[in-house]
């Protein structure tokens, strides 16, 4: 007798599995974490735009896109009104405006409120703030496809229970929004104005209450529900697990430190490759003390390695391309030239449009 | 199956136990529905089988709880998930995933069950509770009865020999919850599954009991018996047990066919007589006036085209099912919505355009959650808030708090109080700034019926001092006691509009218990048929 499929079937329209779509997503940020040419940088947000909107599916998440573009818009917002009020470290010659200086005390030196606004200023805080504003949006791209919840099915069992602390961390800053607006609700009934800073405060205690208060029923219904459940295993496993994994993390750190200060070049990579590997030892022991088993897993078929590839393709050629071609993905601010589309990076990032082809159509609720 | 031996449970800083004296055991198989005015201990003792208390909770357990053989002293909550399944009265606050495939399978996945074991129980689950059409949707898209289903469904899927159930219809529509009744009492049929249920609304739910443990008060003892026995002398009962009790039934009925085939000598002795007649309304100016009015929530219409005048000295009940626009419609009394078209107008104010102050002096709204109103520390510096926000004299909300609250101490937290006393310091909070309509958001949610009769009588006092009010329900029974109107909701639509008796009677998912057993006579209530029956004694 066969022994029944445990996985989805991987034919017809389905869920992508949602380390694909995560890996895309990273891939198209880290592309664009190399450059910041504006219109590359806008290039990007259009193709995950244009991915998630051909390739969500109908649940709540799926809207995320627009808030964290939103959430983009206002990163940029503030970027700029920042450069223009403190100033920026780039020196410009091209003068836009001149706002009364705020005259500050000796002990303030280096801090400056007004003053001289320049071109270069203003154009360096817009490309720095839009690069920003695109890693945001990737992540909000990633998160309209598979939210961060399946993301978290997919770990392995000794990293779980840390994955439901991070997702319940998550899901804690769209409750809290929900609960200022209640409260703020309440506040009006009571007569009170909902404007103003006293308004705010006022809000606070209530707020942080009802969150507490949730937080503590959500451990609770996890509790009754088998959260934490764990195989006995031996202290010996136990003690092992837990010194490779220490010593895995503090090897791993600081190699991280000896290749970021560049005096560490002969001994930082080895020491990186072991700890990894001791980090990895810890969770695979780990995973034995870890009971849970997964229902109906996501397989990873041919199109998850065609929208993870796509993701991976897009870093590593703009890397690539950083590296030939500087001054294509950096446009200079001195001297001022007006940016243009380098047309081998546009290409680039195209390939991250695969995905719009590739990955299954979600399966639609009926409603 | 559930063994209580001398349990007590003391909390913390708590000057008497929780629960004091429970020896008793449930027997396999059977529903057990658990009964008692708030604050008797209930919650505890469903925590106590769940393991929650005292693990989760702290505080001391004396004494001993098993279920299925297992000490609960000794078993976290988490290594009873095999044997105890638990639901909440909120749904949303129970679940971990987000879609109700993966709710199913969570239990399942903890315990490390085999996946194809795990395949086979979720299809077993979602055909058992009708939840196969919606195995993909998102949780927080499902309706409040299709929620509470899949919470019941994904403890089900441990093959859980015990079932324990706080509350589990208080939140739901008369519809819904029937639907989640429905599912449990196939569990017990077909399954043989023990379950452990409190429960506020005995009306929904008494006819379905196996076995009724009644909490009588704090320190009493606890009672487990027959149904029917046991509700002879419960404190709390619901109105056919009342209606069978004034007219002498024996033994008494438990559920609305039952008294209907016992009924027919009073409905004969009821021939010919009519309820007092309700105050009828004055027809004066309105308090306040809702126009053709339409209100979006989001990309969904909440309300279209709402037509409603609220009188002075009218009580008005707003119905319908969970989602069907009754909240949005309060919200938009108070200003709360914008509206999209249309207007609404209370004593010459546009609610969404007036200042917070002068709007309370008009209309006033008490939340769902009271809670949301209240933020002091202390009543007595809450009842200084409510004076200082709406201008009164100073001591004018402690009043109302003494008249609708005796003997509530000054220095509790608000967040202390019962249910009852909580719904009535906010009630008093809003009536400081003597507004002359009063709103209130599903008021009997956790009150049990004596904070009920006391609710009862403050509403009929304000509106006999010609004050509005509204209150949306799913309480049919509250309804037809307080209501002169009934209006009821349904898709943002006003679909029924008039006196309560022509609209419930009716109507099978509105009707009170009275109703559907002296149908098609107009009684709606149990103090109705008993001074009718009195004035028959005393002609």
């Amino acid at each position: 007798m066969p022994k029944p499929r445990t996985t989805r079937p991987a034919v017809g329209p389905r869920q992508l599995h949602p380390g694909a779509w995560w890996l895309w997503a990273l891939g198209l940020g880290a592309a664009a974490s190399r450059t910041t040419n504006p219109l590359l940088l806008l290039l990007i947000v259009a193709v995950a735009g244009y991915v998630v909107a051909t390739r969500r599916g109908d649940a709540p998440w799926s809207r995320s896109y627009g808030t964290f573009l939103r959430l983009g818009l206002m990163v940029l917002g503030i970027r700029l009104v920042f450069a223009l009020l403190l100033g920026s470290p780039v020196p410009g010659t091209h003068v836009l405006l001149t706002l009364p200086r705020l005259p500050l005390p000796d002990w303030a030196q280096g801090v400056r409120i007004g003053g001289r606004v320049t071109a270069e200023a203003l154009l360096f805080a817009l490309y720095d703030g839009l690069k920003l504003a695109t890693l945001l949006v990737c992540v909000g791209a990633a998160n309209a496809l598979a939210s961060p919840a399946r993301l978290l099915r997919a770990l392995p069992g000794a990293l779980y229970e840390a994955g439901v602390a991070a997702v319940v961390a998550m899901t804690f800053a769209p409750n809290l929004v929900a609960d200022v607006q209640r409260v703020r609700a309440a506040r009006r009934l009571r007569g009170g104005t909902d404007r103003g800073v006293r308004a705010v405060l006022g809000v606070g205690l209530p707020v942080l209450e009802s969150a507490l208060e949730r937080s503590v029923s959500l451990a609770a219904a996890m509790d009754t529900r088998g959260f934490g459940r764990t195989a006995t295993v031996a202290p010996r496993v136990a003690r092992t697990t837990a010194a490779l994994t220490l010593l895995g993390l503090l090897g791993v750190c600081v190699a991280a430190y000896g290749l970021l200060s560049a005096d560490g070049t002969g001994w930082a990579l080895p020491l990186l490759l072991l700890g990894l590997a001791s980090a990895a030892g810890g969770l695979l022991l780990g995973s034995r003390r870890a009971v849970r088993t997964r229902y109906r897993p996501d397989p990873w078929a041919l199109r998850e390695w065609s929208v993870a590839g796509s993701g991976v393709a897009v870093a590593g050629l703009m890397v690539w391309l950083s590296g030939r071609d500087p001054g294509a993905l950096t446009p200079s601010l001195i001297p001022l030239t007006a940016p243009r589309l380098p047309l081998l990076p546009a290409l680039c990032v195209l390939v991250g449009l695969l995905p719009a082809v590739t990955a299954p159509t979600p399966p639609r609720s009926s409603s | 199956m559930i063994t209580f031996e001398q349990v007590s449970v003391q909390y913390h800083g708590a000057e008497e136990p929780a629960l004091r004296g429970v020896d008793l055991t449930v027997p396999e198989g059977e529903l057990c529905l658990l009964v008692g005015p708030s604050g008797v201990g209930k919650s505890t003792l469903l925590g106590t089988v769940s393991g929650l208390v005292p693990h989760f909770t702290g505080g001391v357990l004396h004494g001993r709880v098993t279920v299925d053989g297992r000490d609960t002293r000794t078993h976290r909550p988490r290594e009873l998930t095999d044997v105890v399944g638990t639901v909440g009265q909120d749904p949303l606050a129970h679940f971990v995933t987000d879609t109700v495939e993966d709710e199913l399978a969570y239990g399942m996945e903890s315990l490390g069950l085999a996946p194809d074991v795990m395949r086979r129980r979720v299809e077993e689950t979602l055909d058992l509770l009708g939840l196969a059409e919606l195995r993909s949707r998102a949780l927080n898209s499902l309706s409040g009865g299709q929620q509470q289903r899949v919470a019941i469904g994904s403890v089900l899927t441990t093959h859980p020999r015990v079932l324990v159930l706080d509350e589990p219809t208080s939140a739901l529509d008369p519809g819904a919850a029937e639907e989640v009744l429905a599912v449990l009492q196939r569990l017990v049929h077909d399954l043989g599954t023990t379950v452990l249920m409190a429960e506020h609304r005995l009306e929904r739910v008494v006819q379905y009991a196996d076995q009724v443990l009644l909490l009588p008060g704090r320190g009493e003892p606890p009672v487990l018996g027959e149904p029917a026995e046991v509700m002879a002398h419960s404190p709390v009962h619901p109105p056919v047990v009342a209606l069978g009790r004034a007219a002498g039934w024996s033994p008494l009925p438990l559920s609305v066919r039952d008294a209907r085939r016992r009924a027919a000598p009073l409905r004969a002795r009821l021939e010919g007589r009519t309820p007092a007649a309700a105050t009828p309304s004055a027809p004066a100016e309105a308090a306040a006036a809702v126009d053709r009015l339409a209100v979006r929530r989001g990309p969904v219409p909440a309300l279209r085209g709402v037509r409603l005048d609220l009188h002075p000295g009218e009580i008005t009940a707003l119905m319908g099912r969970n989602g069907a626009g009754k909240s949005t419609l309060l919200g938009a009394l108070v200003g709360l919505h914008r509206p999209a078209s249309g207007s609404v107008r209370v004593g010459g104010l546009t609610p969404h355009q007036a200042r917070p102050k002068e709007l309370i002096r008009r209309i006033g709204l008490v939340p769902q959650d009271p809670r949301d109103l209240l933020y002091a520390e202390t009543v007595a510096a809450e009842c200084t808030a409510a004076d200082r926000d709406s201008g009164a004299e100073p001591g004018t909300c402690r009043a109302l708090v003494s008249r609708l609250l005796p003997g509530i101490d000054d220095a509790s937290h608000p967040r202390d109080l019962s249910e009852g006393q909580r719904l009535g310091l906010a009630l008093a909070v809003v009536l400081t700034a003597r507004p002359g309509v009063i709103l209130l958001d599903e008021p009997t949610r956790g009150l049990d019926y004596a904070a009920k009769g006391r609710l009862i009588e403050i509403l009929r006092d304000l509106a006999a001092d010609s004050h509005a009010v509204l209150l949306a329900t799913h309480d049919v029974e509250l309804a037809a006691e307080l209501a002169h109107r009934t209006v009821i909701l349904a898709e943002g639509e006003i679909v029924a509009d008039g006196p309560t008796p022509d609209v419930v009677v009716s109507s099978p998912a509105f009707a009170p218990q009275v109703a559907k057993i002296l149908a098609p006579a107009p009684w709606l209530t149990v103090p109705q048929v008993v001074a009718a029956l009195a004035a028959e004694e005393t002609p």
